[in-house]
């Protein structure tokens, strides 16, 4: 508990103490003083300022500032009524009970506020950098590119970096959600939020820290709270004109029906009061931006970034998700899986392609050169090749040995005119032929991920209706992955360009209320994923593309974490409407209770304060969902 | 330019809400959030003329609750 809430509790206390024994007396009818001094009044008036003094003040300087509907003074009003009509006992109860919530509303904020930036303490304090052989702790804001910093055991990696000695585990939790830590050796990245779990590392850093994975995060889960729901707008909107129309209505109440109906001002102005009491919206305006926070928060500690309550919020309405292929539900590791020659060996048939393919960085090129490093058949001497040409869309045309060689796919050989045994292998086909005659053929395969067909299954337990895969692969290939993986939709031979066209058709086909997600490794589809009502990246472990497009960043590529936190917006999104239910429909009771004269100060202060707590209660749940 | 400023004392979330709008209407300003949850103000305003805006932005949450501070 801070100073100030213990004061506040030391207050409380006293004030009670004082009152317990005056309202016992009261009830017993020894406060009926014969004098001219009004005793009662002054009696009760002590527990009333001890408890409810800075009310008065601050209304009164918060008046001078020209903010007239604030708490402070609304309660004055209301309190001051009661002691107008000569209920001193149930004023000082009011300004008690008062107080109790809103101290205690100030704890329970306080209390998820720590819990979540406990959640959110990936932030390094200091980096350790030798200087005339000892160890000197700097901030990692000076640490410029380059300089070499010592990380121990159990401390924090403060800046992104390649380790240039040492070995080690760290430990990614923080950033990824992931348990088991990952092992780094000389010359591995390393990314700072982590924590080195065993040997002493010598880091080389690569980024400022203003860049370096930790500062994004923090800068991005800082600033998720400026993209709000739509539910978090409407409540702005809605507490706007609350507390006047509130007031107003509490202040026709006050002197219209005695006005019109005749008989006594006191009964209504004790209603008007009740109504004042009720008029913030405090328990809407805390409750819900804290369950979005508490939501964005949990779904962190799983390692996935959200970028704003407004994404958590499309994705509890996520009906159709589409996947990029590669990189997303496979590995995006293209590896030879067969090699077909016509009638010779498969090492020559091999080492062909590899020269051929030699000067191309394409991930097919590397797949082919690191098949043939595998093969061991030594050295690629590429000083055979003489000139090799790209032709975009169908292969590579080289000179090998004075002989034009071809690789490349079916239209390449039928453009050449040479008769090639068409493959039904499902793959990415390559076909070598040399001038007119056909070598063989290899076959390059992308490996699924081992978790894609649960995470597919898990997301149509969630509630998506449609999953959609797009590649631009061949049909067989697309159709062959899709079928394995239970996907409803494929759409293959996709150029890059057709992907956002076909998630604008996609789009169209929504039904209200229904959103889009694309899913996809955050390396060329950076205008889907923007498109899309929900973008959701590989976040590749700090790959800057991937995390500045996307609106939710998975840390560790695990697929199966999207259905975890489609649940943890659905649950947060249900919590926050129950806490929109809840305090609306209190203070709404109590306020057609209270104009009818069959509510008292007492649940006047419940739905107040009393509801404002239980829906910060309420709220901190989603701190919890799994 | 964007910068951030923690706030002392941000006691009312309510408080929060009206601050945010009435330093969105200062003349210079192109954007702000106040964030009851982080205690932070972040302000997007002109660069010409920061420090002239924030001794307005500070001015303006002062009269809304005069308890709280910005954290210059």
């Amino acid at each position: 508990m801070m100073k100030k809430q213990k004061i506040m509790l030391y207050r409380i206390i006293a004030a009670a103490v004082i009152y317990v024994p005056l309202f016992v007396l009261e009830h017993m009818g020894k406060l009926e003083f014969q004098s001219e001094m009004p005793v009662q009044f002054l009696l009760f008036m002590i527990p009333y300022l001890i408890v409810g003094w800075d009310i008065i003040y601050r209304a009164v300087r918060n008046i001078s500032h020209g903010q007239v509907f604030d708490e402070n003074f609304l309660m004055c009003i209301a309190t001051f009524g009661a002691l107008g009509v000569k209920e001193y006992s149930e004023a000082v109860a009011v300004m008690l009970f008062y107080q109790i919530g809103e101290l205690f509303q100030s704890y329970a904020v306080n209390r998820s506020r720590q819990s979540i930036s406990a959640m959110m303490d990936i932030c390094p304090e200091y980096a350790n950098i030798e200087e005339d052989g000892k160890l000197k702790q700097v901030d990692p804001d000076d640490v410029e590119i380059g300089t070499e910093i010592v990380i121990k055991a159990g401390e924090r990696v403060p800046l992104d970096g390649v380790v240039v000695s040492g070995t080690s585990f760290v430990d990614t939790s923080a950033l990824t959600g992931e348990s088991v830590p990952r092992e780094v050796t000389e010359g591995s990245e390393i990314i700072s939020g982590c924590v080195n779990g065993s040997g002493l590392l010598k880091v080389r850093t690569t980024k400022e820290f203003d860049d370096s994975t930790v500062a994004k995060i923090l800068e991005l889960v800082e600033n998720a709270s400026s993209k709000k729901a739509h539910v978090e707008n409407f409540i702005t909107k809605f507490a706007k004109y609350y507390t006047p129309i509130v007031v107003c209505a509490a202040v026709v109440l006050a002197f219209l029906p005695p006005i019109i109906l005749g008989g006594g001002f006191a009964e209504w102005i004790q209603r008007a009061c009740i109504f004042l009491v009720i008029s913030c919206p405090c328990a809407l305006v805390i409750s819900v931006p804290l369950g979005f926070f508490g939501g964005i928060g949990a779904a962190s500690k799983q390692g996935v970034l959200v970028k704003g309550s407004n994404y958590l919020e499309a994705l509890s309405e996520m009906k159709t998700i589409v996947f990029d292929k590669t990189g997303t539900l496979t590995k995006g590791e293209f590896v030879v899986s067969e090699v077909i020659p016509n009638g010779w060996e498969k090492e020559g048939l091999l080492e062909v392609a590899a020269l051929a393919e030699g000067y191309s960085d394409h991930p097919i090129s590397a797949a082919l050169k690191k098949a043939y490093e595998e093969a061991e058949l030594g050295e690629l001497s590429m000083d055979r090749v003489e000139q090799t040409e790209e032709i975009a869309g169908h292969g590579i045309k080289a000179k090998i040995d004075g002989r034009v060689v071809y690789t490349g796919n079916a239209k390449l050989m039928e453009e050449e005119g040479v008769e090639y045994e068409p493959c039904a292998i499902p793959g990415t086909v390559v076909y070598l032929a040399a001038e007119k005659e056909f070598l063989g053929t290899i076959i390059i395969s992308d490996t699924v991920k081992p978790e894609a067909k649960r995470a597919i299954a898990q997301l149509k337990k969630s509630g998506v209706k449609k999953t959609v895969m797009l590649t631009g692969d061949r049909k067989d290939v697309g159709e062959a992955v899709a079928e394995s993986l239970g996907i409803d939709e494929v759409y293959t031979d996709l150029l890059p360009g057709d992907k956002v066209d076909k998630v604008e058709a996609l789009l169209g086909e929504l039904g209200e209320k229904e959103k889009l997600g694309f899913v996809g490794d955050g390396i060329n589809d950076a205008p889907v994923l923007s498109r899309a009502d929900i973008g959701i990246a590989m976040g590749s472990m700090g790959s800057d593309a991937a995390i500045e497009a996307a609106d939710v960043v998975l840390m560790d590529d695990n697929i199966l974490k999207i259905s975890s936190i489609m649940r943890i917006a659905g649950k947060t999104l249900q919590i926050v409407h129950q806490n929109i239910v809840f305090a609306l429909g209190v203070k709404v009771l109590v306020l057609i209770l209270g104009a009818l004269g069959m509510a008292n100060m007492w649940e006047a202060v419940f739905a107040d304060v009393g509801v404002s707590v239980i829906a910060i209660l309420n709220s901190m749940r989603t701190l919890k969902v799994k | 330019m964007k910068k951030k400023f923690k706030m002392v004392d941000l006691d009312c979330a309510n408080c929060a809400a009206k601050m945010e709008d009435a330093i969105k209407k200062i003349d210079g300003v192109n954007d702000a959030t106040v964030s009851f949850m982080m205690q932070k103000l972040t302000i997007d305003a002109d660069d010409a003329r920061f420090d002239e805006i924030m001794q307005e932005v500070v001015a303006v949450c002062k009269k809304v609750e005069p308890d709280c501070q910005i954290q210059l």
